[in-house]
């Protein structure tokens, strides 16, 4: 029997209210994608814990909580978002507050000859034939249902194009910023990358809950790696404690290119992030590394899924979670080794750290080998602190609560000292103890 | 006579339910450099271990006195900070900490508790240089994870290292000088020698004469079956080397009076 999805009234409603509404000046193409994905979601409906996928992941207060589509724009001034942002350097920036793009928090004037990066609805409208063959492609709408439901309300969100053979050197940072304001607001936002063949580029995704409360992010990222294409992807997930957090990374990737990802996920009441990589073509390497933390009782989800389409491509996945408190996790990693990817090289490991009695991680490994010639492995571990290595921070004058934080970050910074970019490995390194501490007054106060 | 920094009594202790020491005496005062030998699985780490304060190993008669102080009700990183200090027979590897993070926090800490300022890290990075330079470490090895991938020569660097950062006052070393090429243990024992003074005192745990060549004791002990059945000066460790434990376990070894009471 298939289960059946819930969709309610509510969101019946807000689709027929938003499919109505005007679409400006939006090309017919995006109106027909958007139709497509929204009868998709009255299809599929939300997922339930009979879902396979979304077993361990309850989204009923998703469903239950009467969002509605964030409307008003409340104003943050450039002084109160520097403090979250400065400490990247140098950079190009898109911003985003409540999901609507901010041109004024946004600095583009620096862009490289040939690059664009701007709001999505502008672009569709003013670059429609580079986003036409991309928006809608790579992220799966017809099997689920988050990403038909951001894709049938598509409508504000950023755009970046890199012309082939262009070096952008500041790191281009999107930031969503979400600044509840009593109303319990949902966004969409949607993040399209073409970067052309032999371009290189850093970008860093952020989502920040300025304030505490309750919100919706259910963001999709689609990225395009042209052939040679050298892609060095970071992502900080931040939402306020009391937000709901579903995102979609799908990365498509041509011949010979490279895309690396670092990741941080430490907010959100309940926080997703699915990352699907296609290596689509030969040759080509995805390199997936991330850190996710949750405490109190935050749910944290990481699943991937790695796509070995064609012959000679290498994947690595390193993820670690801490999880404290009455804390959940979920690592689902899936790598799919097509019947002619021969020489496909994976490699996957995830490690847990729990940090309480009560905190539990579901970690699946999922390999489905239908090559022959192929590397594959893969490796999953659940612990807790070390005896022997606690006790010879002790006795070294480390009293127990700060021998414990030092090696919290000690087994976070396994994977952060692999940052290329400097500002934002310090930046990582900077956001872990500041967790690790706040997550231990919660959990050991004094 | 110096006032003692370390005085047993009759310490019982044992790990896992079975009891390793078995009434062991042994006093030492400042200035003093005291070496134990014994044969394997004697109770020699057990002691240490007892002293630093590990987990699993009870002390469950007798008593320990560290400066006056009841030493057996200290946390691990209360003995530390009053200036006891272990280098570990095993030195523990810590990934993703690399040795100077290490260093810092251990230093800083101690630091803190002797009311001294903590070290920023320009002071810092100086004092490491110093030192690491002193035991002819490279600064690779600093940035490296604690232990983590170092040779066992390495490793035991590392442990003299951190004892001539942390200043100690009772310095245990447990077994320093095994696994060292004969270069590595002059710069070892250079370090430890650096370290002596009135104020400090020190315990070696070896197997081997060979390093109290290098550093020499003014006391040995044989420990035996959990119990010190023989304490003199510098010349036992030659006659251990020569003949062995055996005739420790004969009629004129110590134990033999226990033997034959009563
Ligand atoms: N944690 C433990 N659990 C069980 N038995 C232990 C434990 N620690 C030590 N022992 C036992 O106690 C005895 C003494 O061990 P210890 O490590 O103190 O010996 P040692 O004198 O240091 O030996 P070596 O010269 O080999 O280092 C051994 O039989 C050992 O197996
Ligand atoms: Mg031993």
């Amino acid at each position: 029997m298939k289960d059946i999805g819930l969709v309610t009234d509510l969101y019946r409603s807000e689709l027929s209210r938003f499919e109505r509404e005007p679409a400006g000046t939006m090309p017919a193409w995006v109106q027909q994608l958007r139709q497509a994905a929204g009868a998709r979601f009255a299809d599929l409906g939300f997922p339930t814990t009979h879902h396979e996928e979304w077993r361990h992941t309850d989204v009923t207060p998703i469903v239950e909580n009467p969002f509605s589509c964030a409307k008003r724009r409340p104003d943050i001034t450039k002084a109160e978002l520097e403090p979250a942002v400065s400490w990247a350097g140098p950079r190009h920036q898109l911003t985003f507050v409540n999901g609507h793009f901010s041109p004024l928090l946004s600095v583009l004037e620096r862009l490289p000859q040939g690059v664009i990066a701007g709001s999505l609805a502008d672009s569709c409208t003013i670059s429609s034939n580079f986003l036409e063959p991309h928006l809608g492609r790579h992220a799966n709408y017809e099997d689920q249902a988050f990403v038909a439901l951001n894709t049938a309300f598509l409508n504000d969100g950023a755009f970046v194009y890199l012309p082939p053979n262009t070096m952008v050197e500041e790191p281009i940072f999107v930031v969503f910023v979400s600044c509840p304001n009593g109303e319990a607001a949902i966004s969409h936002p949607r993040v399209l990358i073409v970067a052309g063949p032999s371009s290189r580029a850093t970008v860093i995704e952020s989502y920040l809950g300025l304030k505490d409360g309750l919100y919706f992010t259910n963001v999709v990222t689609e990225v395009v790696l042209g052939e040679e294409a050298v892609f060095d992807h970071h992502l900080l997930q931040q939402e306020s404690r009391a937000a709901y957090h579903i995102a979609t990374l799908a990365v498509h990737q041509g011949r010979n290119s490279t895309f690396t990802s670092h990741s941080l996920a430490l907010g959100g009441a309940l926080a997703r992030t699915e990352v699907h990589g296609l290596l689509a073509d030969e040759g080509s390497t995805c390199t997936l590394r991330g850190l996710y933390g949750a405490t109190g009782r935050q749910h944290v989800g990481i699943h991937t899924r790695i796509d070995h389409a064609k012959p000679r491509c290498t994947s690595r996945q390193l993820y670690k979670g801490i999880l404290s408190g009455h804390a959940s996790g979920v690592f689902h990693g899936r790598i799919l080794v097509r019947q002619d990817a021969h020489e496909t090289d994976a490699r996957q490991t995830n490690n847990n750290l729990l940090l309480s009695e009560d905190a539990v991680v579901h970690t699946t490994p999922q390999l489905e080998i239908f090559a022959d010639d192929v590397k594959c492995s893969h490796g999953a571990t659940v612990g807790q602190l070390d005896r022997d290595v606690l006790f010879y921070l002790r006795s070294r004058g480390l009293d127990l609560e700060d021998a414990r934080r030092l090696m919290t970050q000690a087994f976070g910074s396994e994977l952060i000292r692999f940052i290329a970019h400097d500002r934002i490995r310090n930046r990582f390194t900077e956001l872990l103890p500041r967790w690790t501490s706040q997550t231990y007054s919660e959990s050991f106060p004094a | 006579m110096p006032d003692p920094i370390l005085e047993i009594r009759e310490l019982h202790a044992s790990a896992a339910g079975k009891e390793i020491l078995r009434g062991m005496n042994l006093t030492i005062r400042a200035g003093e450099v005291h070496a134990i030998m014994g044969p394997n699985a004697s109770g020699k780490s057990t002691l240490a271990y007892v002293l630093a304060g590990r987990e699993g190993y009870e002390a469950t008669a007798g008593t320990i006195r560290y400066e006056g102080k009841n030493l057996l009700i200290m946390p691990p990183e209360a003995r530390a900070r009053e200036g006891l200090f272990l280098a570990f027979q095993y030195p523990i590897e810590i990934p993703g900490m690399t040795t100077m993070q290490f260093l810092k926090a251990a230093l800083n800490t101690i630091r803190k508790h002797r009311g001294l300022e903590e070290l920023d890290a320009i002071d810092f990075l100086a004092l490491v240089k110093e030192r690491a330079q002193l035991l002819d470490v490279d600064a690779d090895f600093l940035n490296r994870p604690v232990n983590a991938g170092f040779s066992g020569g390495e490793k035991k660097r590392n442990e003299i290292l951190q004892m001539a950062f942390l200043d100690p006052k009772l310095a245990i070393l447990d077994e320093t000088d095994s696994g060292l090429d004969i270069d590595a243990l002059k710069i070892v024992a250079g370090g430890v020698n650096a370290l002596r003074g009135q104020d400090r005192a020190m315990l070696l745990i070896t197997h081997y004469q060979r390093l109290l060549n290098f550093v020499v004791p003014d006391y040995v002990h044989v420990l035996l079956n959990g119990r010190i059945v023989q304490s003199g000066g510098k010349e036992l460790a030659l006659t251990v080397e020569e003949r062995g434990y055996g005739w420790l376990e004969g009629p004129d070894a110590r134990t033999s009076e226990e033997k034959a009471a009563p």
